[in-house]
């Protein structure tokens, strides 16, 4: 099982008081009427489905009910780290360092 | 098999030398969401200091408050205490919702040496990492519970009613088991 640290709760936890919520840094078109069918369909459905390093959404559900954001290697599935949601994106390079010796 | 809902009525529900599991009488239950800067006064209206840490509770005279998110707190109080508390916080200026669920749930209390062991049933969560004198939201094989614990080995748990079956067959059960197995 996964333990993932808790931004709010300040706590690392078992995987399952979590729930996976998608992608993260999607950002919500700000005039949605605007936007053509292939603009639409980028938003709603196209994700990056990277290799690597991914920025995704999680929800604490059986704790403090919270959504956050997770950096987490797809390959090897260990968390980079996890940050409120609403903060920039962390550096990629300075988390990928940091977690290098503790491979 | 689950046990009837109808039947967790406050009385001990398994007792065995590992663990005892009761039912608590229905106390009333208080659902505050708020932010940060209406909480002092928020707090004197409810007669006490609302704790702001994830896991710590507070008592004030016969109510009991736990924060269970950045922004949420349960405060539990007798039953005729609820609308008094219900009319002092809406005199609150300051943006905020109170809402009485004393019916949601259902509270079992889990004592005995090995209840922090019988919690490791359906808990994922290490027990140990609550301290006595706090309390979590956590999960319970699958449904969403608020544990508070009282001392070592003295848990409350507050589970949502349609839950409360199925988690107090599986504790029934543990309880048993902990006991056959220590003979």
């Amino acid at each position: 099982m996964l333990l993932i640290h808790c931004p709010y709760c300040n706590e690392t936890l078992p995987e399952a008081e979590f729930t996976y919520a998608g992608e993260a840094h999607i950002v919500r078109p700000p005039d949605p009427s605007a936007l053509s069918d292939d603009e639409w369909e980028g938003f709603l459905f196209i994700r990056s489905n990277v290799r690597g390093p991914h920025y995704e959404r999680w929800r604490h559900m059986h704790g403090c009910g919270r959504f956050f954001n997770a950096v987490r290697d797809t390959v090897s599935d260990r968390f980079l780290t996890t940050y409120p949601a609403g903060q920039p994106r962390p550096d990629l390079a300075s988390l990928t360092a940091a977690s290098e010796p503790s491979k | 098999m689950s046990i009837q809902i109808s039947s967790l009525t406050p009385g001990v529900l398994v007792e065995t030398r590992a663990a005892r599991v009761s039912t608590q009488p229905a106390p009333g239950r208080l659902s505050l969401r708020a932010r940060k800067p209406a909480l002092p006064a928020l707090g004197a209206a409810l007669g006490l200091t609302l704790p702001e840490c994830i896991g710590q509770r507070a008592a004030g005279d016969g109510t009991e408050a736990i924060c269970l998110g950045p922004d949420e707190w349960t405060i539990l109080t007798s039953a005729d205490l609820v609308a008094g508390l219900m009319a002092a916080s809406a005199g609150v200026d300051q943006p905020h919702s109170l809402v009485d669920i004393s019916g949601r749930e259902v509270t079992l209390r889990i004592d005995g040496p090995r209840a922090a062991e019988l919690l490791s049933l359906g808990c994922p969560r290490d027990i140990d990492g609550i301290a006595v004198g706090e309390g979590r939201r956590t999960v319970f094989d699958g449904a969403t519970v608020v544990l508070w614990r009282d001392a070592d080995n003295s848990f409350r748990m507050d589970i949502w009613n349609s839950f409360a079956p199925h988690l107090a067959q599986l504790l029934d059960i543990g309880a048993r088991e902990l006991a056959a197995e220590s003979a």
